[in-house]
């Protein structure tokens, strides 16, 4: 029962800003725009593009944009605890009673919100340009981005608790760690046209059974493994992330 | 309210065990005003985290109001309040938001945190930031939030980690004016650290002098200072003659190591001496001796530091890293 009220109180804490805020979170959508905009048109000359995206090239790339924003924004949210350890505020929440994983798991629950706003104005964005919407599928496919959004931010919290007061090691780390799952899950580009080793490699990477099954849901389509592929990979990713980011938390001195 | 026994800690740094906490023994009552003084590095920082469960000790134990901080962190989080170096607000919250979720934390109601944030606001001045984001405060502004999150669930144990460190004058006397307040009203019993001579000089009731991670003195300011320094008499005579004459008068009342010659200046450091004074001065009439200019100084917590160590704690106290933050 702690443990809801003291992640309910984390939680609150953490969307506060949010809320105050929601600007920040459109600012933060420049980059996933820019890649809509300008990679976007890129893809539908590029050869054998037509056939992995059965038809519209939106209802391919769109999918993997908002497991993109997932990957790229919450992997940046250990910046503020690591923020947080250095004013101070983070060592004055470890001597409170609250409960050590709420520390973690509220923070990481907060990570859904931007994230589902996010990805709703990118679908918003891209209907007039043909993206055509399931809407039951959508909303899986927004379950799976928080689920997914939810490992992702623990996992970052937990580097930030390791770095710090070391913030190169953190950014470092994250930033090193981005592009390869990035390109090795086949968000921007289709592996299918890649040489056989980059395939096999991809297959190791959580976000390529994500990214497939993020393409399926948005498309409406529950039918294919990738579905249930990628549900599970997300739940192993969000599993593991929380229990690795409660560890550094019950560790972790300010 | 506080006893450890044996309280140890070492850090690896780079390749080599540094011992920040070296076996200490503490022993605090209800309602006592403690101050731990020390140079940076001495351990205090290192001492106070172990106590808040922040940091667990290598080796010892402690009790914090009745529970061990290692079997039962919670427990101990639960009844204490802590106001750390640093600035405890998060910066992108409002100052309001932040001392409600603080109560929260501590399990009080809605109700209650309302109340219970309004009158600090009033009591810290604080009223007319309530909703500013705590980026936008002055360096004072936040910490005066700090004192009132750290009182916000009423503490019966209160540590404070170096609160006066980049104060003006004002905000320091305005700070102790709160901790005295809190102590007259509710009976906290108070715990901080300090480097500044000063503070735990007026304000604390006991001075626990640390050093290398030792507590090498633990008594009042003034027995500290009787004990361990005593008062400084100086007179002047004639000349470096009369001076050696002059003291060898002064090793019949004083003994003789507590006895130095500087030129036509003769100290001797002795208890009480606002009555050895005129004494001496006449032991020195006896034997034909004038003393020119007489002065009895009552000795600082430096002169106790410099007894303790030799070294003063204003020249050591910016020399060394701190080694809490290890």
């Amino acid at each position: 029962m702690k443990l809801v009220t003291d992640t309910g109180i984390v939680f609150v804490r953490e969307m506060r800003p949010v809320i105050r805020d929601p600007f920040s979170l459109i600012f933060s959508l420049g980059q996933p725009l820019v890649f809509l905009a300008l990679f976007g048109p890129l893809l539908t000359g590029v050869p054998g593009m037509e056939q992995a995206a059965g038809g519209s090239v939106w209802q391919w790339f769109v999918p993997g944009i908002l497991i993109m924003i997932g990957l790229f924004g919450t992997s940046m949210s250990g910046a503020n605890l690591l923020w947080e350890m250095q004013t101070g505020a983070h060592e004055r929440l470890l001597v409170t009673p609250l409960n050590r994983a709420a520390l973690l798991v509220g923070r990481a629950l907060k990570e859904i919100a931007p994230l589902v706003v996010q990805a709703a104005i990118i679908v918003v964005c891209v209907m007039p340009f043909g993206f055509r919407l399931y809407p039951l599928g959508a909303l899986a496919g927004m379950l799976l981005l928080a689920v997914f959004g939810v490992g992702i931010g623990a996992l970052s919290y937990a580097l930030a608790i390791a770095a710090k007061n070391r913030e190169w090691l953190f950014y470092g780390v994250q930033q090193t760690l981005l592009f390869p799952l990035l390109i090795l899950s086949g968000m921007m580009l289709p592996l299918e046209s890649g040489p056989g080793w980059l395939r096999a490699l991809s297959n190791f990477n959580p976000l390529t059974y994500i990214v497939d099954a993020e393409r399926a849901l948005f498309a409406g389509d529950f039918s294919q493994p990738s579905v249930w592929q990628g549900a599970l990979a997300a739940a192993v990713l969000a599993a593991v992330g929380l229990a690795v980011g409660i560890r550094s938390m019950r560790g972790s001195s300010g | 309210m506080i006893h450890t026994k044996g309280l140890t800690r070492t850090f690896r740094v780079k390749g080599e065990t540094v011992e920040a906490v070296r076996g200490v023994d503490i022993d605090v009552e209800r309602g006592e005003l403690v101050a731990f003084l020390g140079p940076n590095g001495a351990g205090k920082s290192t001492s106070l985290r172990m106590l808040t469960t922040l940091l667990p000790p290598t080796s010892g134990t402690a009790t914090v109001v009745g529970r061990d901080v290692v079997a039962d962190p919670a427990g101990v989080r639960r009844r204490i309040g802590y106001i750390g170096q640093g600035n405890g607000a998060g910066h992108s919250q409002r100052v309001r938001d932040e001392l409600i979720c603080q109560g929260r934390s501590y399990g009080m109601d809605r109700t209650a945190c309302h109340a219970r944030a309004d009158e600090l606001l009033d009591s810290l001045d604080l009223r007319s930031l309530a909703k500013r984001t705590v980026s936008n405060l002055s360096g004072g502004q936040r910490r005066r939030l700090d004192i009132a999150l750290g009182l916000m669930h009423h503490p019966e144990l209160l540590f404070l980690d170096e609160p006066s460190t980049g104060m003006d004058p004002q905000n320091r006397a305005n700070l102790w004016e709160h901790i005295q307040q809190v102590r007259e009203n509710y009976g906290t019993t108070i715990f901080l650290t300090t480097h500044y001579l000063e503070e735990a000089d007026t304000m604390a009731e006991r001075v626990m002098v640390i050093d290398h991670g030792r507590v090498i003195a633990d008594d009042t300011s003034a027995r500290l200072k009787d004990d361990l320094a005593g008062d400084l008499i100086t007179i002047t005579v004639q000349d470096g003659e009369e001076a050696a004459q002059a003291a060898q008068t002064a090793e019949r009342i004083a003994s003789p190591h507590d006895v130095t010659v500087e030129g036509t200046a003769v100290r001797l450091r002795v208890t009480r001496g606002e009555a050895v004074l005129p004494e001496y001065l006449r032991a020195l009439d006896a034997g034909g001796l004038k003393a020119l200019t007489a002065e009895v100084r009552r000795p600082t917590l430096d002169d106790v530091f410099l007894a303790l160590t030799g070294r003063s704690l204003r020249e050591s106290g910016t020399a060394e890293q701190d080694g809490g933050k290890a």
